[in-house]
């Protein structure tokens, strides 16, 4: 066998079975187990969603999660984390009580074995940078989040990378989230507004719009001057919250980056991913050596949960497979995604 | 975002103490996607068959405590779980006749990130259970 000329792996992020999980129809041990028969064996989990009782866990829980990891092969990667600036119903919370917050996160992902936490995009360089001491303490790495609609050059990034080139810090960086790449709307999505009768052809502008890359402003302005419905206009508003940029743009980042979202809305049955260009992601990312974890993030749920079942496994499954087509592997090494 | 799961199918009852009907409950979740401290659920509303009920009239239990809604406010140890089912217990006397009734639920919520106010709203109609 030839040896991949990269070192780019697969994991789950278990966001991507929140509707599973939310049912109670899969545990927190059944979605790493799940994860696990795909060959994706890094897990990435939010405390806060799957794991009641969060941020006070015993010493029980943190065994019981690293005897999953040793009885499933999975491999703790990144924690998600939040900040509750608006915890109080008066105030906000102060920087001092933010990066205790973030301690506490950090000092979570360390028990779970992670060496990686998704910091919200929210969070400031600031702030991250008075974090540094404790991410040094814990040795885990903050990863700012890097989502649509904005992208990689955005000057929050840019001000983010400013710090971490600055402190010359290995404890920071970005976490892109791949729907920065979303180059046609979610047909989930469009699907979703025609079944709350939005305008058919206003409908069928705004995608048209936005694949050729019309800027925002005007496609609304223009589903506005085509008499589009109140749901039609929620469409082409949906429009702002996309953003495609051209993957190639990985390439360069490559060095800030440790962890990374492998978004999804809508896995085909031919192995492809309706709006994300999976191909060209790939590509980008060996070009500039990236050594991290492709997370399966799946968000189709929300926008299909009205008129049909939901199968977030069956997403992830045919997303994994097409990941571990992209990465080179040979079917030798994910025997279980044929026969699962 | 799980809007739809927010009023549960089951435990839409009338509460009894004694021989007195107090009022009527039923199981309620977020339709958030993570958990979150009781200090940041901002407000529940509920309508039953068009009638809006005062907010005073709500109470929110959990795990074997109790909140009224203006209680929630300054909660700052518990969180209401994701997914997790609460009983929203409803003050009004006599309580719910017999048969179906049309259930509406309001929960906003204090969400930090959000640069738009949080929340969700689900509307079903339950039959009472016995």
């Amino acid at each position: 066998m030839i040896a991949p000329a990269h070192s780019i792996k697969r994991g789950v992020s278990l966001y991507s079975f929140q509707e599973e999980y939310f049912l109670r129809t899969l545990s927190l041990e059944q979605c790493i187990a799940t994860a696990a028969s795909m060959g994706a064996l890094g897990i990435e989990s939010i405390g806060e969603q799957m794991m009641p009782g969060f941020p006070k866990l015993g010493d029980a829980f943190y065994a019981g999660w690293h005897g999953w990891m040793r009885q499933y092969g999975t491999i703790p990667v990144c924690h998600d984390m939040f900040l509750d600036t608006l915890f109080y119903k008066h105030r906000r919370l102060t920087h001092e009580e933010c990066v205790a917050s973030v301690e506490r996160d950090l000092q979570h992902a360390a028990r779970l074995g992670c060496k990686v936490v998704r910091m919200l995009v929210s969070v400031s360089p600031e702030l991250m940078e008075s974090c540094l001491p404790a991410a040094e303490k814990y040795d885990v790495k903050m990863g700012i989040e890097v989502h649509a609609p904005w992208d990689l050059d955005h000057p929050w990034f840019q001000r983010h990378l400013e710090m971490i080139v600055r402190t010359g810090t290995k404890h920071a960086g970005l976490i892109p989230d791949m729907g920065i790449f979303t180059k046609r709307l979610p047909r989930v999505v469009r699907d979703r507004a025609l079944r709350q009768g939005a305008t058919p052809k206003v409908v069928e502008y705004v995608c048209q719009a936005y694949e050729a890359g019309i800027m925002r402003e005007y496609i609304v302005a223009e589903a506005r001057n085509m008499g589009g419905n109140p749901a039609a206009l929620a469409f082409a508003e949906s429009a702002r919250h996309n953003n495609f940029s051209p993957p190639r743009r990985l390439t360069e980042y490559c060095p800030y980056m440790f962890h990374l979202h492998a978004k999804f809305y809508e896995m085909l049955e031919d192995g492809t991913e309706y709006s994300i260009p999976y191909e060209q992601i790939i590509a980008a990312l060996k070009a500039g050596g990236y050594q991290g974890y492709l997370s399966s993030e799946y968000e189709g749920n929300r926008h299909i949960q009205d008129a049909f079942p939901v199968d977030s496994v069956e997403q992830v499954r045919r997303q994994q497979a097409m990941l571990a087509r992209l990465l080179g592997e040979s079917a030798a090494s994910t025997p279980q995604l044929a026969t699962h | 975002m799980f809007d739809r799961y927010m009023i549960c199918e089951q435990g839409f009852r009338n509460r009894r103490q004694g021989e007195k009907v107090l009022g009527f409950e039923f199981g309620a979740r977020l339709p958030y996607y993570r958990g979150l401290g009781l200090s940041m659920v901002e407000d529940i509303a509920v309508t039953v068959d068009g009638q809006a009920l005062a907010r005073t009239a709500l109470a929110l239990r959990l795990r074997g405590r109790r909140w009224t809604v203006a209680e929630l406010e300054t909660e700052y140890e518990e969180r209401w779980e994701m997914g997790e089912v609460a009983v929203l217990e409803v003050d009004l006397p006599g309580g719910l006749k017999p048969g179906a009734h049309q259930l509406e639920l309001r929960e906003q919520l204090r969400i930090s990130y959000l640069p738009f106010p949080g929340g969700g709203q689900d509307t079903k109609t339950l039959v009472l259970e016995a």
